[in-house]
């Protein structure tokens, strides 16, 4: 990574992701307390506290090993499928104790989406019943809000307009890219609050990754995007907020730096961040 | 556009929290009742088996004694005695059954794994045929062939014999699971060999099989556990025999003929020790059970690190 040349910065996405575009981020759509995660007793997260802001894109960046996925994975609840994982400390899905024993894990899912890094549309499901699966899941039934809500999440993934003539058709006859954007509209119709993203674009072609990035900044409007990434060019264009993890001593990621990505790329406060962003080591 | 896109997101977004919520409240007591049914049905199920066991185990535990595993049996009429020669023919028996058919079973396995057609699949299919021929049939051909009098037969019951029908039985279990073990093994790892120049047999036994040695010793301990519980096959073969005999080449007596034969009989003396001989084969399959599982487990572990 160090020694590649970095792409040169898309001015038009730059200004879209100006940080002081602070409109809705008074109240925070999540908060992070003190949150540390371990796996049989090892941590492997620790000690985090941080905001997401409201409709913005967070990014979530630091070398292998630092806990980004493992963070991530703790803001919708996917670490209660692992045996001998432990979450402590507090998150907060605006006034809801995410963590709390009367928290359902299903309900807070479809508040808090997410998408993978591979794409994992439902091999036997059309491309209709994979946009609205995470509806009927839900219990809903009524076939005007499917409609709707499948149409909407399509048009928001910017894939309506190639697949609305063959919504029967199998998910498996899609690209690769056009896969990741239906697993994008799929995790949207249900309209969720959140939408966290596990390196979206990690198995995708420079072009199919180009599209997806142009529509997190369409999307803001919609949802709040927590995206964990490698590609610190690809958090640049991106995240308006950014929160760069490291692993710390005994191998538990640490929190080492959060604020405006601009910020932090250019007038860190930490000197680590700074070799970080700067490909000194990572 | 923003105001205009948000309307509609919004009024959504608070239908489907509301329904998802009846929903989930509708679930949670269905959720409840499902969970219920299964736990019932795991009871039901596991009831029988854990009612045999601790049948076997009151049953057999009063015949063990140290007599039970050193002496010769001994003649009805006459309490005490032992099962050392049924011990000992059963570990001859399965010994030369599993010492025969895991070499010929793994390579068969290693080469459905690695061949898609017409043949490996005939072959695959025979494999399966065998696993599911009845072992009372296995039992009655190995008594053609080696017991009945006619040339290339022993003409007589012997271990040798059974240790042919018992192998019979292993082969197919041993093929079937060798393969689906040697399957397992990511194609990245043979394709990374064959792309420095390996050949494919160097491939298969540097990576291949190495990668999938913990269930390829599943496998195996799978298949001896099964043979070694076998008993139509040995009515046809062993013969049977009051003492031990002093090569395989004669008749032999094994554990699970011990039990066929005392457990029917009138002399309870004779019927315990049919018990504590059901009792030894259990556990013999037990630990066989659990070893291979403790075994790979340890394997895996070991890698990882």
């Amino acid at each position: 990574m160090s020694d590649m040349t970095p792409a040169p910065p898309r001015p038009e996405v730059i200004t879209a992701t100006a940080v002081d575009d602070t409109r809705d981020t008074d109240i925070p759509a999540m908060t992070l307390r003190n949150v540390s995660v371990a796996f049989s007793g090892k941590h492997a997260v620790r000690d985090v506290s941080f905001d997401v802001p409201t409709n913005q894109v967070t990014s979530l960046i630091g070398p292998s090993g630092s806990g980004k996925t493992t963070l991530l994975r703790a803001l919708n609840r996917m670490h209660d499928l692992t045996r001998g994982a432990n979450v402590t400390g507090e998150v907060k899905l605006g006034g809801l104790d995410v963590y709390a024993p009367t928290t359902r894990p299903m309900l807070l899912r479809s508040r808090v989406g997410m998408v993978f890094q591979r794409p994992n549309p439902f091999p036997t499901m059309s491309i209709y019943d994979n946009t609205v699966s995470g509806l009927r899941f839900n219990g809903i039934r009524r076939k005007s809000l499917l409609d709707e809500a499948a149409e909407s999440a399509l048009i928001a993934a910017a894939l309506w307009d190639s697949v609305r003539g063959r919504l029967k058709a199998s998910a498996g006859t899609l690209s690769g890219g056009e896969q990741q954007r239906l697993c994008i509209a799929r995790a949207l119709a249900v309209e969720p609050e959140v939408l966290l993203m596990d390196e979206p674009t990690s198995s995708l072609d420079p072009s199919a990754t180009k599209r997806i990035e142009e529509l997190m900044s369409e999307l803001k409007d919609r949802v709040t995007i927590v995206i964990v990434t490698h590609n610190m060019q690809q958090a640049t264009r991106v995240s308006h907020h950014c929160a760069f993890l490291l692993m710390g001593e005994d191998k538990a990621g640490e929190l080492i730096e959060v604020g405006p990505t601009r910020k932090l790329f250019t007038e860190p406060s930490d000197p680590r961040t700074e070799d970080y962003v700067n490909g000194r080591f990572g | 556009m923003t105001v205009m896109a948000a309307d509609p997101v919004v009024a959504r977004r608070t239908e489907i929290q509301q329904t998802a919520q009846r929903s989930a409240d509708r679930r949670q007591l269905l959720s409840r009742f499902g969970l219920l049914a299964c736990r019932i049905c795991l009871l039901i199920a596991l009831t029988p088996l854990v009612a045999l066991l601790v049948y076997v185990f009151i049953r057999g535990a009063s015949a063990w004694n140290w007599a039970f595993f050193s002496a010769l049996p001994h003649p009805a009429g006459i309490p005490g005695g032992g099962i050392s020669n049924a011990i000992i023919g059963s570990l001859i028996i399965d010994g030369i059954a599993a010492a025969v058919a895991i070499p010929f079973g793994i390579t068969a396995g290693l080469f459905l794994s690695q061949s898609d057609g017409r043949i490996p699949g005939l072959l695959r299919l025979a494999a399966d045929v065998m696993s599911g021929v009845p072992a009372i049939v296995v039992g009655i051909f190995a008594y053609v062939v080696l017991v009945l009098h006619h040339p290339g037969s022993l003409g007589h019951y012997s271990g040798v014999a059974a240790s042919f029908a018992i192998g019979i039985v292993m082969l197919p279990i041993i093929i079937r699971a060798s393969e689906t073990a040697i399957r397992g093994v990511p194609s990245v790892l043979s394709e990374a060999g064959l792309a420095l120049g390996a050949r494919k047999a160097t491939v298969a036994t540097r990576i291949v099989l190495p990668a999938a040695l913990p269930g390829l010793i599943t496998a195996v301990l799978l298949a001896i556990a099964r043979g070694a519980g076998e008993t139509a096959p040995l009515l046809f073969t062993a013969g049977g025999a009051q003492f031990l005999a002093n090569s395989p080449l004669k008749q032999m007596n094994a554990v699970p003929l011990v039990i066929y034969q005392d457990g029917i009989q009138a002399y309870p003396d004779i019927v315990r020790v049919a018990w504590g001989s059901a009792l030894a084969l259990v556990l013999a399959v037990l630990v066989l059970s659990v070893g291979s599982r403790l075994v790979s487990a340890r394997i895996r572990r070991v890698r990882d690190v």
